[in-house]
């Protein structure tokens, strides 16, 4: 009775929304393309060179020369912006996608042959999960040295232990459906079972994940380049933009609002596109 | 429920072993040998190798793991080469400061969600239960960096109401103890609280479904004895696991926000000890936080099933 009322209700929660998410969502999406693209074409555009200073002209307020004025080293504010934003965006995009390749493949495998194999692995995801995820990173980049390339693969790492749930969890629940079932009495080997029959229906709900961990990537980035264990200076980054910023919250704020908003406004972004795609993707809602 | 928590009990035990065990290979498989951090710039092969065998150094890392695991076990968890002063005491001395921020930023966020919630859940998919679900969506977009430090330009640069960083020990000045905790634990709790608020409405929605409070309607009896007395309870099941998971985490320390607002907890010993490259402190301080985070949650578990009968008798 109570399951008979509930089911419509929650329905028609998501319906509502989606059409109203229909304008915030395609905006989103421009903005996420906008800053790819600024990102990737950084060297061809019109943009002063993010790290030449100029203290005759320090935090000034913006000009047709610079956009967005010049922080308390006399850079400019707006190319810092676009390159800060290739480091963000390479290592939100890159590091995701190795938690989802590693992650993926152990939740797959763990969740269809189940057993030892499953124990290992979940005892496995306990221990990592039980680091704070900055701890473990600020302790590898300390010792190991900061550069993209590290910063990438430790938060790459990170990311594992959160994708092999998700993986195994969306693997249990499909193990137990009869198109596994025929397919196995039909004669399909283990291989076959996992890479035509489970991954397609896992590699959803994973890539709805994908997004929602690009968001907490850049906050996690940020975060490490704000404690100054980021990229090496003096290549831009905006969690050392915000970092810098913070020095002259009380003379010239704007130097670390401007970066803070447009963190703010990406992590927003890929938080909505992934939401909406949770939404679009998960069979219960979209069967209604 | 005794075989409940003797059986969480036995698997807890190879966790908390990889648990050491990742700890131990963070700080020792990493390039920058104590030895060599001790002797600074004075390092020379001799004396390297010297210190090196005096410090175990040199031995098979299965043996410093035995010989590190079995001090840890005994409650010792080194001595920090930078102030002398032994981990345990360094940790026991920042431990109430991260408790008193994890309290106070947990509290803040449930005084917000609770009440929230539970209006969302009522007026569920009006205008208010809008605007509030997509205000908890922003919230979960903007990172601590940006709220602490639009509450520091806000309350301490424009106002000039509470200091912008700075601690004062809750010995000397309460009021002042208080003060200085007020803008972390808004910035922690302006993070905790969409999660919290989200979990309780989706919980309260479907309880408010259920049979026995259209009785308690039907029976006439007012909506805020139904809401607070009939439906908060049933529904807090997952808002107390999340609490107890934030809590779990916090007890770690809240790095970035301790190391912002410049409070002396856990997160603050633990950035320094790596700022210093003090190994056995980092060491020390890791194996706390995991394993505080294992047992907490462990903790969690049992109060889930005294709460929820159903586990308890394993019937799900």
């Amino acid at each position: 009775m109570a399951a008979a009322e509930l089911t419509p209700a929650l329905e028609a929660v998501p319906a509502v929304r989606r059409a109203r998410l229909g304008m915030v969502f395609w905006g989103a999406v421009i903005w996420i393309a906008m800053l790819v693209a600024a990102a990737a074409f950084a060297d061809l555009l019109p943009l002063p060179s993010p790290t030449d200073m100029d203290m005759l002209e320090h935090r000034a307020a913006p000009t047709m020369a610079h956009w967005l004025g010049t922080d308390s080293l006399g850079r400019d504010v707006a190319a810092r912006l676009i390159f800060g934003a290739r480091t963000s965006l390479t290592v939100g995009l890159c590091a995701p996608l190795i938690g989802l390749a590693f992650g993926g493949a152990a939740g797959l495998l763990a969740g269809y042959f189940r057993g030892r194999l499953d124990t290992f692995v979940s005892g496995g995801v306990d221990v990592l999960l039980a680091f704070p995820p900055l701890v473990l990173a600020l302790a590898v980049t300390a010792f190991l040295g900061q550069s993209l390339l590290n910063m990438t693969l430790i938060l790459g790492f990170l990311g594992i232990p959160v994708f092999t749930r998700v993986a195994r969890s969306a693997t249990l629940a499909l193990a137990q459906r009869e198109f596994v079932t025929a397919a196995r009495a039909l004669g399909a080997t283990h291989t076959r079972v996992l890479l035509h029959e489970l991954l397609p229906n896992v590699a959803l709900p994973l890539a709805a994940f994908l997004l929602v961990a690009v968001a907490v990537t850049i906050v996690v980035e940020s975060a490490l380049s704000f404690l100054g264990l980021g990229v090496p200076p003096p290549q831009p980054s905006w969690g050392s933009m915000i970092g810098e910023g913070r020095e002259n919250l009380d003379s010239a704020a704007w130097l670390a609002f401007t970066p803070a908003g447009v963190m703010f406004v990406t992590v927003l972004a890929f938080n909505l596109v992934g939401d909406t795609f949770r939404a679009v993707t998960d069979p219960r809602r979209s069967a209604s | 429920m005794i075989k409940l928590v003797g059986h969480r009990l036995l698997y807890l035990l190879p966790v908390l072993f990889g648990v050491a065990l990742l700890t131990f290979l963070i700080a020792s498989l990493l390039p920058g040998d104590l030895a060599y951090v001790l002797l600074g710039d004075q390092a020379t092969p001799e004396t390297l190798a010297a210190l090196q065998h005096d410090l175990g150094l040199d031995r098979p890392i299965v043996l410093r793991f035995a010989h590190w695991l079995g001090h840890v076990l005994q409650g010792d968890l080194g001595r920090s080469f930078r102030t002398g002063q032994t981990v345990v005491a360094a940790i026991a001395e920042r431990l109430p400061v991260s408790i008193e921020l994890m309290l106070l930023a947990e509290a803040g966020a449930l005084a917000v969600a609770i009440p929230l919630a539970i209006v969302s859940a009522v007026r569920q998919g009006g205008r208010f239960d809008r605007f509030i679900t997509g205000a908890a969506f922003a919230s979960l977009s903007v990172p601590a960096i940006l709220s602490a430090i639009v509450l520091i330009w806000l309350v301490a640069v424009k106002l000039e109401w509470l200091p912008a960083t700075g601690y004062v020990p809750l010995g000397e000045d309460v009021g002042g103890n208080i003060r200085s905790f007020i803008l972390p634990a808004l910035t922690l709790a302006s993070g905790e609280w969409p999660v919290l608020m989200r979990v309780l409405r989706s919980d309260m929605i479907s309880t408010l479904k259920e049979d026995y409070i259209t009785m308690a309607r039907a029976k006439g009896l007012r909506p805020s004895r139904i809401l607070l007395v009939h439906a908060l309870k049933p529904s807090s099941l997952t808002l107390v696991t999340v609490t107890g998971i934030n809590i779990a985490r916090l007890l770690g320390g809240a790095v970035i926000v301790e190391y912002i607002f410049a409070l002396p907890g856990i997160g603050r010993l633990l950035i320094g000890s790596i700022f210093t490259r003090d190994l056995v402190l980092l060491q020390g301080v890791v194996l706390f936080v995991g394993t505080g985070f294992v047992l907490v949650n462990l903790a969690v578990d049992v109060l889930y099933a005294v709460l929820d009968p159903r586990i308890r008798h394993g019937r799900r």
